[in-house]
């Protein structure tokens, strides 16, 4: 019977029912804290333990869905080519809310967690939260931290921006389509991004732009920055 | 409804993007992943006119409303470090909440702030 449960057919399809009904939850009762892909990833975690299916396993039978991430974030350009001309008319603006918004997000992460005691493990694997997942693993494994663990608190501060970007945003006044989008790529990757996509095509647009400029950005300058940290701290 | 060859040429199209990422970065060394690059590809290549939006619309559509559910594979992997999450959750979690909400206030002040 377990034999049975494990299988791509099996896997594949329960994700997709699964995102399918949370999608349903959440559009019937309106609240962020159904949010879908957080309430599928808990579902999916508590089949695979009361199944006692390793996660390689899974990881391995529904490769087919992870497959179309990288596609997904190529899409993004085509959402950047409809807005090109308004980024252009205010790319240096953007340009500097995204270096300092990119600096203040490594630093204070590695200051915070330092000061509340954190391994330094953890502290640089934490380093490259806000960067999509893809670049997450390179700057990572770069700076000498645990490229799984910095994927898990990829998702976390995904599923988090998710949840909660949006309010908090209405609540320092930050409202416009390309603050939202910006601010919530940059700090909330693709999962942030997907949060407000169906918004708009503006904020999905502005979205990519903040998760790309933020990944390139933090790419360039995590391992220095990190550098300096660890020489001061440690 | 588009014909589902229309579908198929327009998913080839993407394919054909990201191995032109993934070369230029194994080419280039860069520590950027070639789905990033590939992006900047596929920007440049609408810009440019060598490829029309049309060509690839519905495809694009249908991969940025599903984003969501192609990370779901990855956010499982949470499972896997449960002990340490347990050990080290209160730096973790003050530290991810705190600077996520920096960084969404820093980008997002900067930029509303714009005068007209």
């Amino acid at each position: 019977m377990m034999e049975l449960l494990n299988s791509p057919l099996v896997h594949v399809s329960l994700t997709l029912l699964v995102f399918i009904g949370a999608k349903k939850l959440q559009l019937r009762y309106r609240s962020p804290l159904l949010n879908p892909i957080l309430l599928t990833i808990l579902v999916m975690i508590a089949f695979l333990l009361s199944t006692n299916t390793p996660y390689r396993d899974y990881k391995e039978n529904t490769s087919i869905i992870s497959f179309w991430l990288a596609p997904s974030v190529i899409a993004l350009g085509y959402a950047l080519y409809n807005f090109l001309e308004e980024i252009k008319s205010d790319f240096k603006r953007i340009l500097l809310a995204m270096i300092s918004g990119s600096i203040t997000g490594i630093v204070s992460v590695f200051l915070l967690a330092y000061a509340l005691g954190a391994s330094k493990a953890t502290l640089v694997s934490l380093v490259p939260k806000s960067v999509t997942t893809p670049i997450a693993i390179e700057v990572s494994k770069e700076m000498g931290g645990i490229p799984s663990l910095t994927v898990a608190f990829v998702i976390v501060v995904g599923v988090f921006g998710a949840i909660f970007g949006q309010s908090f945003l209405k609540l320092i006044g930050v409202k416009k389509p390309k603050s939202v989008g910006l601010s919530l790529g940059a700090c909330a990757h693709a999962l942030g991004t997907a949060s407000i996509s169906e918004k708009g095509p503006d904020y999905s647009a502005f979205g990519g732009l903040g998760m790309a400029l933020n990944g390139v950005l933090t790419a360039v300058m995590a391992p220095w920055l990190v550098k300096l940290l660890l020489f001061l701290f440690f | 409804m588009v014909c589902i060859m229309v579908l198929i040429k327009q998913v080839a199209i993407f394919l054909g993007f990201w191995f032109a990422g993934e070369l230029v970065a194994y080419l280039t060394q860069l520590p950027v992943p070639g789905s990033i690059l590939a992006m900047l590809l596929l920007l440049a290549a609408l810009e440019l006119k060598f490829l029309k939006s049309e060509d690839i619309k519905q495809t694009a559509n249908f991969l940025l409303n599903n984003m969501a559910l192609f990370f779901i594979p990855a956010g499982v992997g949470l499972m896997c470090h449960y002990k340490l999450l347990k050990q080290e959750w209160l730096p973790i979690s003050v530290a991810i909440v705190v600077s996520a909400l920096l960084v969404l206030a820093v980008v997002g002040l900067i930029i509303e702030r714009r005068k007209k």
